[in-house]
């Protein structure tokens, strides 16, 4: 299984190379953010207000990690199911937001924002925290810490696997992957 | 009652034994599903859901030799005890010793705390991941068995219920658990466990499918037409096509478990929860 190695922050160029299917690995910055965080972010968007961290280029990993035990980096984290985050990523990609790491489906006005925008979801495997956790090498809270594993955490990752899900012409792998699969009754 | 035949348990024994089970609980997958994980692991079709599939099995073996927890979402507490009715409890209250329990367990556990004090206004995080769900059932003897689940969210939200009118049927029945596996797609982290309780009432159909989720992978129903039932239902969710964590093959659950009760003559109430691969759980008999 071919595996493609990218970085952060996304270029135009790489988001056009990716295809939905594509077994990725990605090294450099993820920040992480879940329900309460994006609503945070969004509500200062709407205010006029600048974000506490860097959007351009970048990626967000909705991840709630574990807490860390002496040694680790970070405790396990796995992706969170990325629907949640719906309401709130369109205006992020607007933005400048280029990729999301979750698990499960988008709406479709999340997929269109991905065409819109030159956007890509990607899924990690959901229930791998323990696995996952080894590729971050360094986390640190940015912002809302009264928040707890709901922060917006800077993870610095080595060889992060994920699975592109929606590219940027509007092919979704989990569509493609039942449709591969599924046996109709007669 | 002859009053020499009453065993006497401090609440602390309690609080100790639920401590102990959140701290391993979240980092050993029950041996069940570890050995469904494997069978698929040689038969899925799919080449990327064969794969997924392998790494799900690193991970637990990496979360157990590591004592991490397999996931982060280490859940909500979920209590069920039985208690011997010729138990006495001492030293406290029963509920508040659980509740201790699971907050020494999560915070000296390293476990995600994930329980928001107001569901719908505030949503301030508890910070200890109390208070626990817990039920207590009274049974003859004078055992104390506890049963911990982690519960996580992502699964959890994709669980349905729903009151059918008797006329509905098995086919009734069989269309709206497949229904609500279709619909969950991806999100609850297939494979999944799926547990679906029939009859009760609204209130207790819901918690049979708890209890049926929470069964172990690989065991049946005692009731042969139950039993087939939990079949049938497996091999139609396995041809929805949804396959390892989404991404298409033949492997979407590693069980259906069913688990029924008497209902009312007009009623025939249904309902689907849903596990991720893990469902971590355990039990401590006291």
């Amino acid at each position: 299984m071919a595996i493609i190695k990218i970085s952060t922050p996304l270029t135009e160029e790489v988001m056009s190379t990716l295809k939905a299917g594509d077994n990725v690995k990605i090294s450099g910055v993820l920040y992480t953010a879940r329900d309460a965080a994006h609503k945070r972010l969004v509500a200062l968007i709407e205010e006029g207000k600048e974000l506490p961290m860097e959007i351009q280029g970048q990626i967000i990993y909705y991840v709630g990690p574990a807490p860390a035990k002496p040694g680790q980096a970070i405790g396990s984290a796995g992706p969170t199911t990325s629907y949640r985050m719906d309401p709130y990523a369109p205006i992020l990609m607007e933005h400048g937001l280029k990729g999301m790491i979750g698990k499960g489906s988008r709406s479709q006005s999340v997929k269109d924002a991905m065409v819109t925008h030159n956007a890509v979801y990607f899924a990690a495997i959901g229930g791998a925290g323990a696995l996952l956790a080894k590729c971050v090498k360094d986390a640190e809270i940015v912002a809302y810490e009264d928040l707890g594993p709901e922060a917006i955490r800077k993870l610095t990752v080595e060889d992060f696997p994920a699975v592109v899900v929606n590219d940027i012409c509007g092919n979704d792998l989990y569509e493609q992957g039942v449709e591969q699969y599924r046996i109709d009754n007669d | 009652m002859d009053g020499c035949n009453v065993r006497i348990v401090d609440v602390s024994e309690i609080r100790q034994a639920v401590k102990n089970l959140a701290v391993k609980t979240t980092s050993n997958v029950p041996k069940g599903a570890i050995d469904a994980l494997e069978r698929a692991c040689l038969t899925e079709e799919s080449s990327v859901g064969k794969e997924v599939i392998k790494q799900i099995l690193e991970n637990h073996r990496i979360a157990s030799e590591e004592n991490v927890p397999a996931c982060q979402d280490t859940g909500v507490a979920m209590l069920f005890i039985e208690l011997g009715q010729d138990v006495r409890l001492t030293g406290g209250d029963l509920y508040e010793a659980i509740n201790e329990g699971v907050r020494q367990g999560y915070i000296e556990g390293y476990l995600r705390k994930s329980v928001v004090s107001d569901p719908l206004f505030e949503r301030v995080n508890t910070g200890d991941n109390t208070p626990a769900v817990i039920y207590v059932d009274i049974v003859p003897g004078s055992r104390i068995k506890i049963m911990f689940a982690a519960k996580g969210g992502g699964a959890e939200n994709m669980s349905g219920l729903r009151m059918f009118a008797p006329a509905a049927g098995v086919e009734g029945v069989k269309e709206f658990v497949i229904d609500q596996v279709r619909k969950a797609g991806p999100n609850p982290c297939p494979p999944i466990i799926v547990g679906v309780g029939i009859g009760g009432t609204f209130d207790r159909v819901a918690l049979l499918a708890k209890k049926a989720v929470l069964r172990e992978v690989g065991s049946s129903n005692p009731h042969p037409e139950y039993a087939e039932l939990e079949k049938e239902l497996l091999e139609e969710i396995n041809k929805l096509g949804i396959g390892p964590q989404g991404f298409g093959g033949r492997t979407t659950a590693l069980a259906v478990n069913v688990e029924f009760a008497p209902c009312h003559i007009a009623s025939l109430p249904v309902a689907c929860n849903l596990n991720c691969h893990a469902g971590p759980h355990d039990t401590i008999v006291l």
